[in-house]
């Protein structure tokens, strides 16, 4: 009985199955397939052999990844700039968004918001161009002002101190635009009577924002917040490859877990280790992603991601 | 008081959000200077926001010798349309299968699809999946398939299409149209803002890639424009040698730090004349996003 149902539904749902059929059949081969091939990560790899082929070694590669001391070095990298994106990205967007529904007419918001939009839409590499452009140690902005004012230039490109605050500065200064879309729509849709009840208790400007937008803000916080902390130990490769590129003056400061399986895989070649690499963070992500899922199911269950 | 303290919020309000403006604006100001600047001027003085010495020199032997340039530029339109397209398609067939409220296991394959953000494989094994077992190195797949589809543009398409009313969907069926025709000559017409959307996601995905080609693209002639850049940025040796490789006879030094921002100004360009018109369109689809959550 059971099967003679499954086999109607086939029949009945074979359209739209076949309308699946493509993006199913590329997620097998791209997310799925690849899934299996984690194997390499316990082997030594060698391209007779390739992904199942090659012969077995253990935990070798885990082992030479953990007692080189990059494991350490990376992987507080990655969630440290992680860290300091989400609360500096998240409140400053919070910020921009709150200001723009408050202030200015139509034109002052349009404006504002399509000049906050603009970094959005150019490429790592562009943005790579316009650090050089500005940190460069003969030529930059920032050193030509600071020699013009009497002071020493600074090498910045050899100084690994001062780029976490570059960084921060850099991927503010490029997801602003994005970030402040999401949070005024997020206000847009708060109700209006809210405010009107607020103005009528007499609330000034900086109360209501505190106590009527804000608190309304949550749901989207949550969600966002959730969200980046779920990717909290993977690093925005095209960022951190077009500001540092293969400087590694200034790895200490700068290497996350991505920019290192990518130089071990192309650059070292060392297939196992960045395999090992790669799956140990996969793994921490999707430990993150679902303890964070977790905790928030419990505190509310319609704010949860799954 | 009420209007002091309005007062003091609306200064605080301009001000910060007329800065963030600026900042957000001047890098861009910089690098277009920087193009138009003498060169000579730049190693003396450095980068400067206004062009002192204003020179086209590096526009001129831009412009003089551009084969390269044309063909990353024919690359990445290719590439940009061929993608978006077949992104497009595949996008909201997905989504509309998935919006089926009648259709039994769409939970399952949301899942199916969902899952692939939470877990991965990581680089490694994917990377030597489409080298050594697909051998999609340098082809122009390799810079098409690895961003045709993502889940969350399925699920902001989905959920696009989960407000149409299903009336709709039901009289279509009565009148005996099939699933994919009512996809197709329904469905699809009344999804029009979430296509724009995200097909714009795509282009300038498409547009700005760079990553697909550094991990798959050896050959020059399937160099898209943002790797080609990146290439020229890191490599002036290489660019004097595609400048006389191209036939220049190179008489005069090369100015490269302005003609490093002038390409840059090029490849980015098309973009930021886009912009104004596209950006109504991106502000919708984050909404809809955001609404869903």
């Amino acid at each position: 009985m059971k099967r003679h149902t499954f086999w109607n539904d086939l029949k009945n749902y074979r359209v739209l199955l076949l309308m699946l059929a493509p993006a199913v059949l590329f997620y097998i081969l791209f997310a799925y397939v690849p899934m299996a091939g984690i194997v390499i990560a316990f082997k030594r790899y060698d391209y007779a052999g390739g992904i199942f082929g090659s012969a077995w070694n253990g935990l070798d590669n885990f082992r030479f990844f953990f007692e080189s001391g990059d494991a350490w070095r990376v992987t507080r990298n990655t969630a440290l700039y992680n860290i300091a994106f989400i609360v500096v990205n998240n409140a400053l967007q919070i910020f921009a968004a709150v200001m723009l529904f408050e202030v200015g007419g139509k034109w002052f918001r349009k404006i504002t918001q399509s000049a906050l939009f603009l970094p959005y839409f150019i490429s790592w590499v562009v943005v790579g161009a316009i650090a050089y452009n500005l940190l460069n140690y003969d030529i930059g902005t920032v050193n030509a002002v600071l020699r013009g004012l009497g002071l020493e230039a600074i090498d910045i490109y050899n100084t690994p101190a001062y780029w976490p605050y570059i960084l921060v500065l850099v991927s503010a200064w490029k997801g602003l635009g994005y970030g402040t879309v999401m949070y005024l729509a997020a206000i847009t849709s708060i109700d209006t009577e809210m405010y009107e009840a607020a103005e009528i208790d007499g609330a000034n400007i900086f109360q209501r924002i505190r106590k009527v937008t804000i608190p309304n803000l949550y749901p989207t916080i949550i969600i966002l917040v959730l969200l980046a902390v779920g990717n909290i130990f993977r690093g925005d490769f095209g960022m951190f490859y077009n500001m540092i590129g293969n400087n590694g003056l200034l790895f200490s400061a700068t290497d996350v877990i991505d920019t290192f399986v990518f130089r071990s895989l192309i650059t070292s070649n060392e297939i196992g280790m960045s395999a090992a690499a790669g799956l140990f963070q996969s793994v921490l992500g999707f430990v993150t992603i679902v303890t964070v899922n977790y905790a928030v199911r419990k505190y509310d269950k319609d704010r949860a991601l799954f | 008081m009420k209007h002091l303290d309005r007062k003091i919020f609306n200064i605080i309000g301009y001000v910060s959000l007329i800065v963030l403006a600026i900042l957000c604006l001047l890098p861009f100001i910089l690098v277009v200077s920087s193009s138009l600047t003498a060169e000579n001027k730049i190693i003396t003085d450095g980068y400067q926001f206004i062009p002192t010495v204003f020179s086209g020199e590096a526009y001129s032997i831009l412009f003089k010798y551009p084969q390269q340039m044309i063909q990353a530029y024919i690359v990445t339109i290719g590439v940009t349309t061929a993608g978006t397209a077949l992104g497009l398609f595949l996008t909201s067939m997905t989504a509309y299968a998935l919006s089926r409220k009648d259709f039994k296991w769409r939970n399952q394959f949301s899942f199916f699809f969902f899952f692939t953000t939470l877990f991965s494989g990581g680089l490694v094994p994917w990377y030597l999946l489409i080298v050594n077992y697909l051998h999609m190195k340098d082809t122009v797949l390799a810079l098409i398939i690895p961003l045709v589809l993502n889940v969350f543009y399925i699920i902001v398409m989905k959920s696009f299409m989960s407000g149409i009313p299903e009336a709709i969907v039901e009289s279509a069926k009565i009148d005996g149209a099939g699933d994919f025709r009512i996809y197709a000559r329904l469905v699809l017409p009344l999804s029009k803002p979430a296509l724009a959307t995200i097909g714009l996601f795509l282009a300038l995905a498409y547009w700005n890639d760079w990553y697909n080609a550094l991990l798959f693209i050896s050959s020059e002639d399937l160099m898209p424009l943002q790797y080609y850049l990146y290439k020229m940025l890191g490599n002036m040796d290489g660019m004097r040698k595609a400048m006389m490789g191209a036939g220049a006879v190179v008489t005069t030094a090369i100015p490269t730090e302005s003609l490093k921002m002038a390409m840059t100004v090029v490849a980015t360009g098309p973009i930021l004349l886009a912009y104004p018109f596209v950006q109504r369109y991106f502000v919708q689809g984050l909404t809809i996003g955001a609404v869903k959550g």
